[in-house]
């Protein structure tokens, strides 16, 4: 497959294992800024789940954040059991592990990269959702793997809502990256 | 006395990409040497050198968090499913 990267773009990065672009769906997208705006001011938190192997996000799941704070976030250990258990007996793993700042930019701060290094999600998108202008939520999709943190673009699939009420930082304009 | 054990993707790399292994013993914590010994270097990863589990990881026994059931401490019974899973956490 050929690296349709525009110059001075993405670098074909040696952290892009599975692909170096988050293909969701704009429902999708739509779910998470949702989950993230009813959450503030505290952080939200949740999963998308697909089946295993694919990459390929389908299964939106809002988590609790058992922390209920403005600058942390936690899975509720009992609620990560049962959903981990569903996502096994449906052949189903994490494609997108995300979370919401309320107060600041759409980036992974040092405690999320520190604790997703030391024991985290290999494969998954880490998405950053900023809540913090209350008009516009801000979207971002990472990859974070031994404490390096490489940002992706972020390829919408479907029709967006109309009147679009959150928009993505460092998004390609059209090229469709595939760098599998 | 057989524990069946799910591995989390990011300890697969310890066990041959094997998702559910096994391992014996009467505690969590000889659960862990059981485990070290066939998948070296799954238990540091787990516990940490002065003998706890690590703060950012989650230990179930079938259902129970094994915080509130003794941590490595926790008995094991035969047919007992262990999970091993990250805790998914960060703050601004």
């Amino acid at each position: 497959m050929s690296h349709a990267l525009s110059e001075g773009f993405w670098p074909g990065d040696a952290a892009c294992t599975l692909a170096c672009v988050l293909r969701i769906a704009h429902e999708l997208v739509e779910a998470m800024v949702a989950h993230a705006r009813a959450d503030h001011p505290d952080e939200a938190c949740g999963l998308i789940a697909g089946p295993e192997g694919t990459g390929e996000p389908k299964r939106h799941i809002p988590m609790i954040n058992a922390a209920r704070s403005t600058t942390f976030y936690e899975f509720d250990a009992e609620e990560w059991k049962q959903v981990y258990d569903q996502m096994w007996d449906n052949d189903e793993e994490v494609v997108v592990a995300y979370h919401s700042h309320t107060h600041t930019e759409a980036y992974p701060s040092r405690s999320d990269t520190g604790i997703a290094s030391q024991l985290g999600l290999p494969g998954a998108h880490y998405v950053l959702v900023t809540t913090r202008d209350p008009e516009v939520a801000e979207v971002r999709s990472f990859r974070i793997a031994d404490e390096v943190v490489t940002e992706e673009p972020i390829e919408v699939t479907g029709a967006p809502e109309a009147v679009q009420s959150y928009k993505f930082a460092h998004t390609p304009d059209s090229t469709v990256y595939d760098c599998s | 006395m057989s524990i069946e054990v799910r591995v989390p993707t990011i300890l697969r790399s310890h066990t041959g990409n094997q998702k559910l292994v096994t391992g014996e013993g009467e505690t969590l914590a000889e659960l862990f040497d059981s485990l070290e010994a066939q998948h070296k270097g799954i238990k540091a990863r787990v516990v940490t050198e002065e003998g706890s589990l690590h703060r950012f990881v989650n230990v179930y026994v079938n259902d129970e968090d094994v915080r509130f059931i003794g941590g490595l401490e926790a008995k094991l019974s035969d047919g007992d499913q262990v999970t091993i899973l990250p805790a998914v956490a960060g703050g601004m």
